[in-house]
């Protein structure tokens, strides 16, 4: 049998002499700390185009066969809403402790989306797309961050129904207090795909994780000031061993800092001291974490594909 | 062409495998400590050293589980080597899998987009690109439906379009290269020559021996984790096929052993067939054109009156190249009873280069088959290398 004898044209002289230009490279990614995650990052940036393109995929076959449609990633909120302003604050009476409470649930709530989605939907990221995973390889960051970014456009989205309910509502938020806004919403991201990172890992290797978010977050959401207020807890926990652990959970100073931005009616009301310091150093040790996080996720998708 | 310049390089990989029969949490805490017990390693690849060259097309062959794929994988870092290094330069593209992010939901033309961006091409390369990947495709009627109702040949071709038109210096393939119906598969045929003349380096898994020798430069030959045979194609082939031919005679020599007791009751059966060369030795490997002869042993034990002898050469895949009967040929047998035997002279057998077998069966003058010996025996026809297929000539070229 014989070996075709392939007419090299003067392109192939061309790419045989650029390539010999070029410097060896190792495959996959590269495990030192430092420059591992000066890498992690061009790489992830390398394939921005990917990501947003992932992105549109999540939020296009989300809702793809429905009639509805997109409109059913707000009726979900929506319906969430009514159930809380309902059963709480009419049945068991918070609407006579918390003012405005529709906006108080809402608020809480639209901050709470924003968290439990990244880590819900990200701890799943990789095993979804382990077909992905399995036969190319790409920057396997892009999954988690894929994620974040569908859960950010569902958070813009209540976010804006958000506001015109403050209009309608009759408060809207105005002046410096909208700056807690992107601090809250920063010390949410930044913990959320800390999160995202490190549990989309490990569930590759051990799937009892899925499960066990669903309860964590469960259990999170109702040590979250979102359907009673702060005021309410404290008064229980009094101020403490017990009140500085529930202040130093960062997802409590974030959802207090929604609250502070939108929920005009509660300007009154107390809260934790110095929450805008408070939320400045949970941002800190948050990307101290986030940076941690995918150093460790860098480290265990090298067996991603034989672990699937 | 500027010679020598490699683009991928391996040296001392090893790959091992931890197989565990846990995945639970409950199970691993249970097991802690004792989870040696729990796992199985096994080594997909070891000690490997290569150099691929740019602008050479290589296979990799072998049986299966012997590791071809585990290399590829470690070529296109999809997964790292336990140890060792795997070093590589310039673009690498890898058909790994055709579709491969895929998602059924979406419509064929955003999925060309996903898919092109997956395998490295930006938006505005995909745009350029676009509307010859959907002409390649042949399925510009349907490229704005979603791709859950393609039919599985439409998904592979779109697929396969978007995959051609990446713009890699290397390019992974892992038995993908068959898709689609006849003419599209010739068109994707064409589209990996035309990718090896502009230089580009091609790496590909196949079980097609025959796709490895038109298509590939050098083979390599894998097995249980070892390169067996690296170079010229037509003897990694010969290498495989022999393999191939001692694990096949094992599980014939079983199937024998089991068959015996039956063959035994009917009337007549082949005991066994020689191929011999024109001195009347026994023959295992020969030239194009050479004498050979088939000597048939057979054995009745009822009284055959009116019979049929037949004879002839298969390939490695089973089909038959050549074959031929006394009917046939017009040669009326004479009664047989107890053993006879009986050679078929075939005079300048032009047969091509590879390793066939010889089956030899008795009918009776009706047709009806009473034993059939299939892969009685083996030979090989060695040639110069200047052809494939079952067929042996000696080609000219003539200008004008």
């Amino acid at each position: 049998m014989s070996s075709p004898e392939h007419a090299i044209s003067t392109e192939g002289d061309e790419r045989s002499r650029r390539l010999a230009e070029l410097s060896f490279q190792p495959t996959g990614q590269r495990h030192g700390f430092l420059r591992g995650s000066a890498q992690s990052l061009r790489d992830v940036w390398s394939y921005r185009e990917l990501l947003s393109l992932l992105v549109k995929r999540e939020l296009k076959a989300r809702y793809k066969d429905s009639t509805l449609g997109f409109l059913w990633s707000l009726l979900r909120p929506l319906a969430q809403l009514l159930i809380y302003y309902v059963a709480l604050g009419k049945f068991l009476g918070a609407e006579r402790a918390i003012p405005d409470y529709a906006i108080f649930v809402f608020t809480g709530l639209t901050a709470w989306a924003l968290f439990s989605e990244i880590v819900a939907s990200g701890t799943g990221s990789i095993v979804a797309n382990a077909g992905l995973v399995k036969k190319i390889y790409l920057p396997r960051e892009v999954f988690p961050l894929s994620v974040v970014g569908s859960a950010l456009f569902n958070f813009i989205v209540q976010i804006v129904i958000l506001v015109l309910a403050t209009f309608i509502a009759g408060a809207p938020p105005t002046g410096t207090r909208l700056l807690y806004f992107p601090l809250g919403a920063l010390v949410l991201l930044v913990y959320g795909m800390a999160l995202a990172f490190l549990l989309s890992a490990m569930n590759v290797y051990l799937r009892d994780i899925q499960y066990l978010v669903e309860i964590m977050l469960m259990v999170l959401f109702w040590t979250t000031p979102i359907v009673y207020s702060w005021e309410q807890a404290h008064k229980q926990l009094g101020s403490g061993f017990a009140g500085h652990l529930y202040d130093a959970n960062p997802l409590t100073s974030a959802v207090l800092a929604f609250q502070r931005a939108f929920w005009v009616a509660g300007s009154g009301t107390e809260g934790p001291p110095h929450l805008a310091v408070t939320l400045g150093w949970q941002l800190l040790a948050g990307v101290a974490l986030l940076w941690a996080c995918q150093r460790v996720f860098a480290r265990l998708q090298a067996n991603f594909a034989q672990e699937l | 062409m500027v010679a020598g310049t490699a683009v991928v390089r391996l040296s001392g990989v090893s790959k091992r495998f931890v197989i565990r029969k846990e995945k639970s949490l409950k199970e691993r805490i249970v097991n802690f400590g004792r989870s040696n017990l729990h796992k199985e390693e096994f080594w997909a690849l070891r000690d490997i050293d290569l150099e691929i060259e740019s602008a050479s097309t290589v296979g990799l062959i072998g049986p299966n589980g012997s590791g071809k794929s585990t290399l590829l994988s470690l070529i296109g870092g999809i997964i790292q080597p336990t140890t060792g290094v795997v070093t590589r330069r310039g673009r690498l593209a890898a058909l790994l899998e055709l579709g491969a992010g895929f998602h059924p939901d979406l419509t064929g033309r955003e999925n060309v987009y996903l898919n092109a961006s997956i395998l490295g091409l930006s938006k505005a390369q995909t745009d350029h690109h676009f509307d010859a990947i959907v002409d390649f495709s042949g399925i510009e009627p349907f490229i704005d439906t979603q791709v859950k109702f393609y039919s599985s040949g439409m998904y592979v071709r779109l697929a396969f379009a978007v995959a051609v038109h990446v713009d890699p210096d290397v390019l992974l393939v892992d038995e993908v290269l068959a898709v689609g119906d006849e003419p599209f598969q010739r068109k994707c045929m064409d589209r990996i020559h035309t990718f090896q003349s502009e230089g580009r380096t091609i790496v590909l898994v196949s079980h097609s021996l025959d796709q490895v020798a038109e298509l590939c430069d050098r083979a390599l030959v894998l097995e249980r984790g070892q390169i067996q045979v690296d170079g010229e194609p037509r003897d990694a082939l010969r290498h495989l096929r022999a393999d191939f031919e001692a694990t096949r005679e094992e599980e014939r020599e079983r199937e024998r052993d089991r068959d015996a007791a039956e063959v035994r009751t009917s009337r007549a059966r082949v005991v066994r067939v020689d191929v011999l060369d024109t001195a009347g030795q026994p023959l295992k490997a020969t030239k194009p054109g050479e004498d050979v002869s088939i000597r048939v042993r057979v054995e009745a034990t009822d009284r055959l009156e009116d019979w049929i002898l037949g004879v002839g050469i298969d390939s490695p895949l089973g089909h038959v190249v050549y074959g031929t009967n006394t009917r046939l040929l017009g040669v009326p047998m004479p009664p047989l009873l107890g053993e006879g035997v009986f050679e078929v002279r075939l005079p300048h057998l032009w047969l091509g280069e590879g390793q066939y077998s010889v089956h030899g069966a008795i009918a009776e003058g009706s047709g009806v088959q009473v034993h059939r010996l299939i892969d009685a025996a083996t030979f090989s026809v060695e040639s110069d290398g200047h052809s494939i297929g079952y067929l042996h000539t000696q080609p000219e070229v003539r200008f004008g």
